[in-house]
């Protein structure tokens, strides 16, 4: 049995009487009072998540003459301080190493936020591609973050602890104090809905986490309700939509790639814009309320022609919605494709993302 | 008189006058989660025991629903297809899967009762 990690709220889980399963070397909650109800709550009220298993580096420098401005795919230096920006960390053939979000936190300063299960090996990675690696610090275990999502976020929160909260624009944050310590209130999320991801310390989590289910309009929830949420939104998860054997390119976030600078793996990418994809990310909506699932087979016209990453049934939509990779001649948008699994088939189309298109996300 | 027999893959099948009502237990759709999606038989098609009957999904799995008797699908629970949630509400009573007339009641000796299928469940846990 491997040693898995636990987040400051364990106890509160159990309390909650959550089901407690492994995800990404941690013991995460994955539901409550069960994963559809959660969905629900989260689309019409506000969902509280446990994401303390995230890793966060500080790093601490002259972004350019330390080197962090050529380590991902978008620039470090043109993001605003009090802004942050989504991208990449590749390797040498493209691959997507992790996705992750940077905080610029002041002029010398930034936050590199970072997925679970590649915490040591991204710290590991940007460590020696920094001409001073003594500048970056990993400040995982110290640090708490819990996830408030829904359309009734911002309320909470401003009734909580005051108006300067509620101004805060999507993909921007603040530094204020909450609970008497530091902490950063960043208008983020993973759900398509309006929201906002919460860093302070680990040692206040608790107590944050307990006065805001104080609140009737807030309900916990788990990380298969995220699942379901990011999902319906087409949001990429890590390890199972993108990985090191994908290039953003391929999975179809190429936005989030700047070719006006330098960064490890961009010469693959150059490479691979000229000679063609492979293949290429799909969406597909299911004909029926039956759900795709990770590995199930794609087929055109009765040949493989991909794979499913990501499947689930939609409560919003009320059918199968899924991601995955097809040649790049069945990827038009309402090309028929059918999923296969065993005894299993669906038919299906490819559609636009976001499959959900009514989330508050920026409201 | 009706008398309710289970599997180990927890079916159960309610028996009356040479037909059973058949479906999951109440431990298998709590043990499934939300259920999304049920694949009911044909009406009409002989399934024999212990074959596959019908499909389950739920948020978590897909899995499949195999019959507790051999015998031929006389009637299909249809509200299943617009609300499968009824199995996670009553999945011994409104949320059945189909009836099936029976061909052979030599075959309940290979079925449990309920308290051995309460003994068999926390054996599990």
């Amino acid at each position: 049995m491997e040693n898995l990690k636990t987040t400051p709220l364990l106890a509160e889980h159990e309390r909650h009487k959550a089901l407690i399963a492994p995800f990404g070397g941690w013991q995460m909650p994955i539901q409550y009072e069960g994963i559809i109800a959660e969905h629900r709550w989260c689309r019409e009220k506000a969902a509280l998540f446990d994401i303390c298993h995230m890793g966060e580096f500080l790093y601490r420098g002259d972004i350019v003459a330390g080197g962090l401005e050529d380590v991902f795919t978008f620039s470090v230096k043109s993001i605003p301080v009090g802004r942050s920006r989504y991208g990449f960390l590749l390797n040498e053939t493209g691959g997507v190493i992790d996705d992750l979000i940077v905080f610029r936190l002041a002029e010398d300063e930034a936050m590199i936020v970072v997925n679970a299960a590649t915490i040591a090996n991204d710290f590991a990675v940007i460590h020696s591609r920094l001409k001073n690696g003594a500048l970056l610090s990993d400040i995982s275990d110290a640090t708490g973050k819990l996830d408030l999502q829904g359309p009734l976020s911002r309320q909470v929160l401003v009734d909580a602890f005051g108006p300067e909260i509620g101004s805060i624009p999507y993909f921007k944050f603040i530094r204020t104090t909450i609970l008497g310590a530091e902490a950063i209130v960043s208008r983020t999320g993973y759900t398509g809905e309006l929201g906002y991801e919460i860093f302070l310390p680990a040692d206040r989590v608790v107590e944050l986490w307990q006065l805001l289910l104080n609140d009737e309009r807030v309900k916990p929830a788990g990380l298969g309700a995220r699942d379901v949420l990011r999902l319906e939104v087409g949001y990429s998860l890590y390890g199972s939509d993108i990985d090191e054997e994908t290039t953003p390119l391929e999975a179809g976030l190429a936005a989030f790639v700047n070719f006006d600078k330098e960064f490890v793996g961009k010469a693959a990418l150059l490479r691979q814009q000229q000679e063609g994809l492979g293949k290429v990310k799909v969406a597909f909506q299911v004909a029926s309320r039956r759900s795709p699932r990770h590995h199930y087979e794609i087929c055109s016209e009765g040949e493989n022609v991909g794979h499913v990453t990501s499947g689930v049934f939609s409560p919003m939509l009320g059918c199968g919605v899924g991601l995955g990779f097809v040649k790049p001649a069945v990827a038009a948008i309402g090309s028929p494709l059918t999923i296969r699994h065993e005894a299993i088939s669906m038919e299906a189309a490819v559609v636009e993302l976001p499959f959900y298109k009514g989330g508050s996300l920026r409201s | 008189m009706s008398e309710t027999y289970y599997t180990k893959e927890h079916e159960w099948a309610k028996i009356k006058e040479g037909v059973a009502a058949v479906g999951i237990t109440e431990y298998a759709a709590h043990q499934l989660g939300d259920v999304t999606f049920v694949e009911l038989p044909q009406v009409g098609k002989v399934v024999k025991q212990f074959e596959v009957l019908a499909a389950i999904e739920s948020v978590k799995a897909a899995s499949d629903i195999y019959a507790p008797l051999s015998g031929k699908v006389i009637k299909v629970n249809d509200a299943l297809n617009d609300q499968p949630e009824i199995v996670n509400e009553a999945a011994e009573d409104a949320g059945w899967i189909a009836w099936v007339e029976l061909a052979d009641l030599a075959e309940l000796q290979n079925l449990m009762t309920r308290a051995q299928y309460d003994d068999y469940v926390r054996g599990l846990e």
